[in-house]
């Protein structure tokens, strides 16, 4: 039997459906932490960033495209933990801003705060806090419709 | 050279465990949610940044043992972090003021190690200078409303000050280990560090109209281990409580 090996932009593409585990409506290929995927010898290497040094999501995004990898018949694999250069929240694929705001959270922006409110779309927003319910985001709310929403903070 | 990158790495990754526990001490306790989740968030960055910092020194030490094994398996007196950071929370004002004082501290040497000449050093540092930064905008407004806030918060900011205060220049003042690090292009130069530093903090400070007190003198004895204070052991009970109650264990 002739084995046929997946080409990359298959795998990529699997990991493309690869949700991200607090913020489902993105994949981790929209959130830009796959850096790279290569085959060394016949082993996928796939190297993953992590978001925020300290988030709880890191292992369990590890364990999500490593089924992600089984379930399409990939068995040598290897995940490669890359810390350099640092993720930043440029790497955030338009349609993934697209699909953050959609979702109610306001995508990153370099000004340092949400450009509209994800909800009425009113620029007359406020910040309560600087953090918020992940590593990842702010809370902020909307004056005019009075809303609270997350923010994705750039870094 | 092993050793004394070892004994640096147990520093750098030290100093973020014992505040990342102290800070997580808050957690459900914080005045109001959003302090408690930013502290919590604060927390949780500086523990992730441990797991870098000591995961390295694991490496560089050859021993086999892991990020893990160096936090929760040691004692205090092998601990290498800044008195600073090892002491208790006080009240919310003292925490915050601690946590600038060190933040002030953490960002000025973290942008000096992400030009390391030691690879793995620098990376590490890159990626933990932009969270560090964020705690220090935010640390860094906090000192400045609740010093040039009310008479009750203003009061309570001056005496975490006048507490913590000779707690700083163990950070600054290089021994050494920090003047071999320095000499072989892994750390920057403390002296120089400290010059931003009191030039940044003053302005903070002055911004806060806290007076920063006029004693010099400095409590020495964290980052070498020679005398840390009895505040140290008694969190070391609560957070290696479950490695020492049942070794080994995993979840």
């Amino acid at each position: 039997m002739v084995e046929v090996q997946p080409s990359i932009a298959d795998i990529w593409g699997w990991l493309a459906d690869v949700p991200d585990p607090e913020i489902p409506v993105i994949s981790v290929v929209d959130l830009g932490i796959i850096r790279d995927v290569t085959r060394e010898g016949g082993t996928v290497v796939v190297a993953i960033t992590p978001t925020y040094s300290g988030c709880p999501a890191t292992s369990v995004i590890s364990m999500e495209v490593e089924a992600a990898l089984r379930a399409n018949g990939v068995e040598d694999f290897e995940l490669r933990r890359q810390i350099s250069p640092a993720w930043t929240t440029d790497w955030i694929s338009d349609a993934g801003r697209a699909k953050l705001e959609a979702y109610g959270i306001a995508p990153p922006q370099a000004a340092g705060g949400p450009e509209r409110c994800p909800h009425c779309g009113s620029g007359h927003v406020e910040r309560i806090s600087q953090f918020g319910s992940t590593p990842c985001k702010a809370q902020w709310r909307c004056r005019d419709c009075l809303e609270p929403f997350d923010y994705f903070k750039c870094i | 050279m092993a050793d004394p990158q070892f004994q640096f790495l147990l520093r750098m990754g030290d100093n973020t465990l014992v505040l990342g526990h102290r800070v997580s001490e808050w957690c459900g306790h914080a005045p109001v949610l959003e302090e408690d989740i930013a502290l919590a968030n604060t927390a949780l960055d500086l523990i992730g940044q441990t797991q870098m910092w000591l995961r390295l020194a694991g490496e560089v030490e050859g021993q086999g043992r892991t990020a893990d094994d160096l936090a929760m398996l040691r004692d205090a007196w092998d601990f290498r972090n800044v008195l600073l950071v090892e002491q208790p929370n006080g009240d919310f004002g003292q925490t915050i003021l601690r946590q600038y004082l060190f933040d002030a501290w953490h960002d000025l040497m973290l942008a000096g190690l992400r030009e390391s000449s030691e690879r793995r050093v620098a990376e590490i540092a890159e990626k933990a200078s932009k969270e560090v930064r964020y705690h220090l905008e935010r640390s860094a407004d906090t000192v400045i409303g609740l010093g040039d806030g009310t008479n009750e918060s203003h009061g309570r900011m001056q005496a975490a000050l006048d507490l913590l205060w000779p707690f700083v220049g163990e950070m600054l003042a290089p021994d050494d280990l920090d003047r071999e690090l320095g000499k072989a292009g892994i750390a920057p130069d403390l002296e120089a560090i400290a010059a931003d530093y009191h030039r940044n903090v003053r302005a903070v400070l002055t911004d806060a109209t806290l007076e920063i007190p006029a004693d010099p003198f400095t409590h020495l004895g964290g980052k070498s281990g020679a005398r840390h204070s009895e505040h140290l052991g008694h969190m070391l009970t609560q957070m290696q409580w479950l490695q020492r109650a049942y070794p080994g264990a995993t979840w």
